[in-house]
């Protein structure tokens, strides 16, 4: 088995985060994983994507094929559809639906709304104001995590649970707390 | 059991290093370089580790700690190595005592550089033997594996990797760490001392070590050579465009090359079992060119000079299963109306202050031209600031701004960050002192090496002394803060100084907002 995920947002929006938590769950589950992440210059603001593959199986390439990621998460919907080419005909995006808008020409919203629509499947929710609503502004890409939980399948739930515990236990219990808060709030949401 | 960690590639070398006993680590940051030392610092305390000024002067402190019988890490990006090649191409002519390792990030597609120059050629050139991971794991095992082989051949060693690996993350078994070497500096003076009778001697051994390179290149466990009896087309893989080739078909002939000089045995017999050879390598036609020399032209090569592989940018494995015949039919297209979001100087970032000023006074003379340089202010290159006319190399600006006052430009400005002004712009500055050159340097100081990361910046707090030390007319050293309320008090400045005949230097210093924010960030985090 294996689940090939595109991670997608802005420079400083946390989708490095998302990862280190799918990572260390995969870790500690025994897959096997590569991770390809992007520093330097794009940091700034551009558009930020990893590559996040794992596998029951040996993995070769650190960077996904066009045409077989099974998975998008993103933190900005116009970020999502940037690697739409890059998923297989069942791939799933799960992803904000809210607009970051840092450049002059950044298409209407109901452009990127349809077409996010026109997807066979894809889940897009307003992670900021639900993150807002809970009083946790910093934890969107937590919650945009639970969203995207049980399209992992390679991984369970739990598991991922698990790992924010690991992640964060260093900043606390609160701050654990406040992260599975968020967690279950995003999985819930989902259908 | 072994211990299995989560590294990424930069990691993987940095731990493999100071589990091969390295004593010290010299670099410059430089994308995708600069987590090794960063991972170094952190983690190992016996290490010496602190920033160097320039890939100069860490290749040469990385020497010096050979010559004392240490084993001892250089790091850099690709274009660093322009920088440190003085020093490199000649350790292979001095050769070294303890273990010597230099490192170099290749960026193939320039995701955060200028080029995508291959330092696999400054291997070929300076005559040493090279390595070349294909993964996270090789990346680890390869360190120890290389110290060992310059302190057996005597010869400093280049890994090269490119970005993909640098910042990609796998698991890594570790394995045991061994001591570090004992004080032993070198007694030999005639091969140290580069006078020409003993450079000719030295120079003529290292032409003599070049076939005992060759053999163990064909020996080594990096380069493997596949069972085969008959094959249409076999293809020679280097480095991490293995995995592109395993991604695509696990059961094509692969001759796998990660120990340079090629091993051209094994080449030739591999050929002799191929109709057809595909060279897949990130980065230049390096190994393609080389095969093309050895198997004549009878002989069919593809690669990225036959246009098999594009010829510029990295390789993925898209264009690598192009190449090998194998397309994945794509379900989606990217919608026309996904934007490019290039990146841009942050909110609240001082150079915004200083473009927007430049920008004000600027447009009162419609001759004038602005150098800019290398690191986040390059970005005033972009809208709304369009503010720089050129951008080259570390220090480019203030040299470039000097050739173009010589010729008769008015006014023309220089625009350097304080890390790129202390790694290469210090003597430029010299120069415009001494020929008293009619320009005007901002020196535009966020106290931190800002594009990378934020890393200690070699010259802060020294600036104003080091322009009066240099010659700078004191009265013409102008200190401000770059935020908006000052916007008059800098305007003035400049425009005092666009007047000035002769050198003088601006230095708008605010710290940079990214290093601010996580210090601020820190500090409440403590008070919690």
């Amino acid at each position: 088995m294996k689940k090939d995920i595109i991670l997608a947002g802005v420079g400083g929006q946390g989708i490095l985060t998302i990862a280190t938590i799918i990572g260390d769950a995969a870790a500690v589950a025994g897959l096997s994983l590569k991770q390809a992440e992007v520093h330097g210059m794009s940091q700034r603001g551009g558009d930020v994507q990893s590559n996040l593959r794992l596998s029951t199986e040996t993995i070769y390439s650190d960077l996904i094929k066009e045409g077989t990621a099974d998975l998008i998460i993103s933190m900005e919907p116009m970020e999502a559809l940037r690697y739409k080419e890059f998923m297989h005909k069942d791939g799933m995006v799960v992803t904000s639906s809210h607009p970051f808008r840092n450049i002059p020409n950044y298409p209407a919203e109901e452009m990127v709304e349809q077409e996010l629509e026109n997807l066979p499947n894809a889940v897009s929710l307003p992670i900021e104001s639900m993150a807002a609503e809970i009083n946790m502004p910093k934890s969107a890409n937590v919650i945009l995590l639970g969203m995207a939980a049980k399209y992992i399948e390679i991984l369970t739930p739990e598991q991922l649970r698990e790992s924010i515990k690991r992640i964060f236990e260093s900043k606390g219990e609160k701050i654990v707390e406040m992260n599975i808060q968020a967690f279950d709030y995003g999985l819930n949401a989902v259908k | 059991m072994a211990e299995r960690r989560l590294l990424l590639g930069d990691e993987a070398i940095a731990l493999g290093a100071v589990h091969a006993g390295i004593s010290g680590v010299y670099a410059y940051p430089g994308t995708p370089s600069t987590e090794i030392t960063e991972f170094i610092q952190a983690h190992a305390p016996q290490v010496r580790s602190r920033w160097c000024t320039n890939e100069k002067t860490a290749m040469e402190a990385a020497l010096g700690m050979s010559y004392a019988g240490k084993r001892a890490l250089v790091c850099m990006k690709h274009v660093g190595m322009n920088v440190a090649a003085d020093a490199f191409v000649n350790s292979g002519i001095t050769g070294v005592n303890g273990g010597l390792v230099v490192v170099a990030a290749d960026d193939p597609s320039m995701h955060s550089s200028q080029n995508e120059q291959d330092s696999r050629f400054y291997g070929q050139f300076a005559m040493i033997p090279m390595l070349e991971p294909s993964n996270q794991q090789e990346a680890y095992g390869m360190m120890k594996y290389a110290f060992e082989l310059s302190e057996q051949v005597k010869l400093p060693v280049l890994l090269r990797v490119v970005t993909r690996l640098a910042h990609s993350r796998a698991g890594v078994e570790v394995s045991e760490p061994v001591g570090q070497n004992i004080l032993n500096p070198d007694n030999e003076r005639t091969h140290w001392v580069l006078l020409p009778g003993n450079a000719k001697r030295q120079y003529a051994a290292l032409v003599q070590k070049q076939d005992d390179l060759v053999l163990r290149s064909e020996n080594s466990p990096y380069n493997q050579y596949p069972n085969l009896e008959k094959a249409e087309t076999g293809v020679v893989a280097c480095g991490i465009a293995y995995n592109y080739v395993m991604e695509n078909d696990p059961s094509t002939p692969v001759l796998k090359i990660s120990q340079y000089p090629v091993p051209e045995e094994k080449l030739r017999e591999f050929a002799g079992k191929c109709s057809s050879i595909l060279v897949a390598e990130d980065g230049q036609p390096f190994v393609e060119n080389l095969v093309k020399g050895v198997l004549g032209s009878g002989y069919t090569v593809k690669g990225r000079l036959t246009g098999d592989l594009p010829r510029t940018g990295e390789l993925t494995p898209d264009n690598v299963g192009a190449a090998m015949g194998i397309v994945v039919p794509k379900a989606f297209r990217k919608p026309e109306n996904v934007m490019p979001r290039p990146p841009a100087l942050c909110q609240g970032c001082g150079h915004r202050d200083v473009y927007d000023a430049l920008n004000r006074i600027l447009a009162e003379y419609k001759d004038a031209r602005v150098f800019g340089d290398i690191g986040c202010y390059t970005l005033g290159a972009l809208p709304p600031f369009r503010a720089i006319d050129s951008c080259v190399d570390m220090g480019a600006s203030i040299t470039m701004a000097k050739g173009a006052a010589d010729a008769g430009v008015y006014p023309a400005v220089a625009v350097i960050g304080d890390s790129t002004f202390t790694h290469s712009g210090m003597t430029g500055l010299l120069d415009a002192v001494n020929d008293n050159a009619n320009i005007t340097v901002v020196i535009s100081d966020n106290l931190t090496t800002a594009m990378t990361g934020g890393q200690d910046s070699a010259g802060t707090s020294k600036f104003e002394a080091i322009c009066v030390a240099l010659g700078v007319a004191p009265e013409h050293v102008r200190v401000v803060v770059p935020i908006a309320r000052n916007m008059e008090e800098i305007t003035h400045i400049i425009r005092e100084e666009l007047e000035y005949n002769g050198v003088s230097v601006i230095i708008p210093r605010r710290e940079c907002i990214q290093t601010l924010n996580r210090k601020l960030r820190k500090k409440r985090a403590e008070q919690q």
